[in-house]
């Protein structure tokens, strides 16, 4: 091989040398858009080793005269083009057709993506990497929060689901590096298994064009993506550092990235976290430590025409649960209700005891593309996950460090996307997925397991036009069609199938063998066809004022926790039972913004409304004794439910370093079904921030903000009596009224020194619930148990070099 | 240059594939046969035994399927003690899906500094006779005695983790239920 390469530059050299004395060769050339092989009209060429110009005429012909045999190299430039430089060789070619990229953003993300949209016709909402920075230490819903319309669903202070307007678990998709996250996550304390650090942007999507991902976006996408990075031969990286004296911890992150003029790039990052117990005002927290290292690999190669880009991901979390809100049964919950703290207060502890969450996440998935000339880029990714979840509780005897709960989720999808760019108006987005996920409930936990082993397949293909109208408007329309199987593995209690629920009849053909002794091998198995559809219009007005009108057509296939969940969950102190006769989930969702994009003053108002039929809820339904004593059941049901609202979002410059900002988030739940308020729904809250920055004085940044979250007042009461047998009389279970409303304030301040040319320290210094006040928030699952955070103090050092 | 690059790009795509497939292949190591565990943690039976020479009770409650399915029962329905007579009682705990049944009792023996049992009930005067290994009481082992004829309650409550010493008092002693069961009993 290299012998022949040897042999053809020998070659090569000798035809040069020797022919090299005619020179009035007339060399054509053609500049084409590589889209859609329109000519193109006043490119300018160079011949840079001959110092001679000229440009393409309307055909986008170009000539260049008098030239000698031997190598000529090409200069080609044109306004929003990509510049390119090709060497022809004139003894073999004197014509050429020379393609020219416009879509220059593509290659350079970093820089033009920043106040760019997603997609054009969609509401959606951005954090950049500064506010993702402040969050390091933290979860990716608590960075979401800043969102106005984006609350959380909490379990402790660190185990955060984000919400969008009221919904949450499989109704929301996170979406990692252009791979869908499965990390269970539907429990409500299952929070997404994510490193924010590992992230340069992430994009909350509450309108439409959520198809290209999944159907099942009722409540909307969270979109997070890594840099793009620029093709030339570099080396950066950064270290963050962050101290917090709530938890007495803060975490460590590193990131270096080499890229390459040939278009290769490669980036190694890492962190670790690590808190003891947090306080809250008045008491330690004991018990609620968090434990935390994440790494990520990213290797590509990205060039116009064609690409690929492969990425590792590991995230292994360890949550500790708070102590007191293991609890027995609802005398215990009655106990803990009408105790003003929890029941369990110890010193400061770095310790980690039961009960805990540990979770170990794997994400890799390999990606590439190719380019095609006047039709478009096809992209081709394979992606897998695994999911290994365990959960400890107080147990006794030999079982002390065995988990109760011990999931392991494997997904694995391949996913071929085509993108037609060839119309001058219509960008069209189509491609097919295939998937398999094999859920295994490994076996020595000592309990019969809360989800069931089960394998699912899933195909899906959709297609989203995106057409120009003119100059101001964007239309877009989509549509996607979804297959899924599932097929589970589980025993049932022989009374509870044949008389609880009546399996028996409603679905003979699962059971799978003889009853043995009081359980009843089954083998449900569902498929379910889905059909979505998606709308978007956006229309641009004078004076940058936007307006943006969705509509979405979502459905939803019940999550196995909705179809097979069963036993005792212990924080709660509830028994959570699954249904096989829940259907699918359908909604229709509507959302207008109207957005003015400004530094001086901008806004965003977008009221939405949601009407889904289906939806599923787990709800209280009754009581049941067991040997430990009086439980709640907690089964799934479905409901028509609606939800509307308005998020608000307003900035404006006050004077040249100064500028204000302030959201503000409504919203309603019913449940139609009962006329009652839907369980769980966020309550209005709003937030000022006042800012001073100072560009000429190493960027100094004081920002005072605060939030206030209003009590929730529409809840549906679902409080009952139950009979406590040591005091011999019956008890008030009050499990919905919800805490007061509360205000938090706080200070954050920033500056930045330059070292080198590249090189700064960013200094950092934060101060959140600046009055240590105390409050329960009502969506934090253990609100009954204790209040929430006081105040921290923390402090930030960044190193970019 | 242009095919060296290609060369690199696929080797490089082929150890990225083969180090995907080692990853899946490693963590397939904890993958069993599906074959679920008993629940080996319940307790399908409490059984409290009350002696006084030849007069024996043994109130009964028994749930042998567990949580869900079929509700417990309780046996005798209507125990009967004799009215002002002091009685030893002994608590068992059992789980009875396993053959033959498992004596919870001894695992609660065992970390006898972590649970307690509490005794509530009307009409009857109940002492913890032993100890765990601070002197402070247990419960597995009691004397009790009845006053005159009548009807009430009886409540056995076993906690884990609850404060130790405590004021005799479930509801102020903490911890976490594991086992609560009332019987109806009547003194002739």
């Amino acid at each position: 091989m290299q012998r022949l390469i040897f042999l053809c530059a020998f070659l090569y050299c000798i035809i040069t040398n020797t022919a090299a004395q005619d020179c009035n060769i007339t060399f054509k050339g053609r500049i084409i858009d590589f889209h859609d092989k329109t000519p193109i009209l006043g490119a300018s060429i160079a011949v840079i080793n001959l110092n001679r110009y000229t440009t393409s005429n309307m055909d986008g012909v170009f000539e260049i005269n008098n030239l000698c045999k031997g190598k000529i190299i090409l200069e080609v430039k044109h306004i929003s083009c990509e510049t390119k430089q090709i060497t022809i060789d004139i003894d073999k070619k004197i014509s050429k057709d020379i393609y020219l990229e416009h879509h220059l953003e593509e290659l350079n993300e970093v820089i033009l993506k920043a106040s760019k949209k997603t997609e054009q016709s969609s509401v959606e909402q951005s954090i950049k990497k500064a506010v993702i920075e402040e969050f390091t230490d933290k979860s990716l819903g608590d960075a979401l929060k800043t969102i106005s319309g984006v609350s959380t669903l909490n379990t402790g202070n660190a185990i955060v689901k984000p919400m969008i307007h009221g919904l949450h678990s499989s109704r929301l998709l996170i979406i990692n590096n252009n791979v869908r996250m499965f990390d269970q996550e539907w429990g409500d304390e299952h929070a997404p298994n994510i490193d924010i650090n590992a992230s340069d942007r992430i994009d909350v999507i509450k309108g439409a064009n959520t198809l290209k991902y999944g159907s099942d976006a009722i409540g909307g996408l969270i979109l997070l993506r890594p840099k793009r990075y620029t093709v030339k031969d570099s080396l950066f990286g950064s270290i963050l550092t962050s101290f917090n004296s709530n938890g007495l911890g803060g975490s460590l992150n590193s990131e270096i990235i080499k890229t390459y003029n040939s278009g290769y790039y490669t980036k190694v990052q890492m962190n670790y976290r690590k808190f003891g117990d947090f306080e809250a005002p008045n008491y330690n927290l004991t018990n609620s430590g968090v434990k935390s290292l994440n790494g990520s690999i990213q290797f590509g190669y990205n060039s116009f025409e064609k690409g690929f880009d492969a990425y590792y991901s590991y995230v292994n979390n360890e949550f500790g649960i708070l102590q007191s809100s293991h609890i027995g049964n609802v005398n215990d919950l009655v106990n803990a209700i009408n105790s003003q703290q929890p029941r369990v207060i110890e010193d400061f502890s770095y310790t980690i005891n039961v009960p805990k969450q540990s979770i170990v996440h794997h994400l890799g998935k390999i990606e590439a593309y190719k380019r095609y000339k006047g039709f478009g880029k096809l992209t081709f990714q394979y992606d897998f996950q695994i999911n290994r979840r365990k959960e400890y509780d107080l147990r006794r005897g030999d079982l002390k460090n065995t988990p109760v709960i011990d999931l392991r989720l494997f997904t694995t999808s391949l996913q071929p996307n085509l993108q037609i760019d060839y119309f001058n108006n219509l960008k069209i987005n189509t491609g097919l997925l295939i998937r398999y996920q094999q859920n295994d409930a490994v076996s020595g936990t000592g309990t019969s397991p809360l989800i069931p082993d089960f394998d699912k397949y899933d195909a899906g293909m959709h297609a989203v036009g995106n057409y120009r109208l003119d100059e101001t408007t964007d239309l877009s329309a989509g549509f996607r069609y979804d297959f899924s199987d599932i097929n589970a593995r589980k025993e049932y209690n022989v009374t509870d199938w044949q008389e609880t629920y009546n399996y028996d009849e409603l679905f003979p053909e699962f059971e799978d063998g003889d009853i043995k002794g009081t359980d009843i091998p089954t083998n449900p198995r569902f498929t379910y066809h889905n059909m979505s559809a998606s709308l978007g219009l956006s229309k641009k007005f004078d004076n940058n004022i936007l307006l943006l009108a969705n509509y979405g057509l979502a459905s939803r296939v019940p999550n196995p926790s909705e179809l097979f969940s069963e036993g005792l969950h212990h924080s709660a102190a509830r028994i959570e039972t699954g249904l096989l006769t829940i259907g699918k989930e359908i909604a229709n969702k509507f959302i207008l913004s109207l957005e003015k994009n400004s530094n001086n003053f901008g806004f965003a108002i977008s009221p939405y409304y949601k009407r889904i039929n289906g939806f599923v809820q787990l709800v209280p339904v009754g009581i049941t004794t067991t040997i430990r004593g009086a439980f709640p059941v907690w089964e799934y049901n479905q409901v028509a439910a609606q939800i509307f609202g308005i998020d608000i979002n307003v900035n404006k410059k006050v004077s040249n370093n100064f500028s204000y900002s302030g959201s503000f988030s409504l919203l309603q739940g019913d449940n139609l079904t009962d006329n009652i308020p839907l369980i769980h729904m966020p309550a209005a809250n709003f937030s000022n921030r006042l800012s001073y920055v100072n560009a000429n004085l190493n960027q100094l940044t004081i920002r005072l903000s605060q939030k206030t979250s209003l009590q929730q007042n529409r809840f549906p009461d679902y409080n009952f009596f139950t009979y406590n047998a040591t005091i011999q009389e019956d008890v008030f279970v009050d499990i919905s009224s919800t805490p007061p409303s509360y205000s938090l304030f706080g200070m954050h301040t920033s500056a930045v020194f330059k070292f080198s040319n590249k090189g700064s320290l960013k200094l950092e210094f934060t101060i959140e619930n600046m009055f240590n006040k105390s409050y329960r928030e009502h969506l934090n699952r253990l609100r009954y148990f204790s209040d929430d955070l006081g105040r921290n103090y923390n402090l930030k050092l960044k190193i970019n070099y | 240059m242009k095919i060296t690059n290609t060369i690199k790009i696929t080797k490089l795509l082929a150890i990225l594939f083969i180090s995907v497939f080692t990853f899946t292949a490693c963590s397939d190591d904890d993958d069993d046969d599906h074959d679920h565990d008993s629940e080996e943690e319940l307790i399908t039976t409490v059984k409290y035994t009350l002696t006084n020479g030849s007069d024996v009770v043994t109130l009964t409650y028994s749930d042998p399927d567990g949580e869900g399915g079929n509700d417990g029962t309780y046996s005798p329905s209507e125990p009967s003690l004799t009215a002002n007579t002091t009685y030893t009682g002994v608590v068992q705990l059992l789980n009875e899906t396993e053959s033959p049944a498992e004596d919870i009792t001894e695992e609660v023996k065992d970390e006898a500094d972590e649970h307690e049992f509490f005794y509530t009930s009307s009409g009857l005067t109940i002492t913890k006779t032993d100890v765990d290994g601070n002197g402070n009481p247990l419960g597995v082992e009691t004397s009790l005695i009845t006053a005159g004829a009548g009807s009430g309650t009886l409540t056995i409550v076993l906690k884990h983790e609850p404060t130790k010493p405590n004021d005799g008092s479930s509801s102020s002693a903490g911890g976490s239920t594991d086992v609560e069961v009332t019987f109806n009993v009547t003194i002739n």
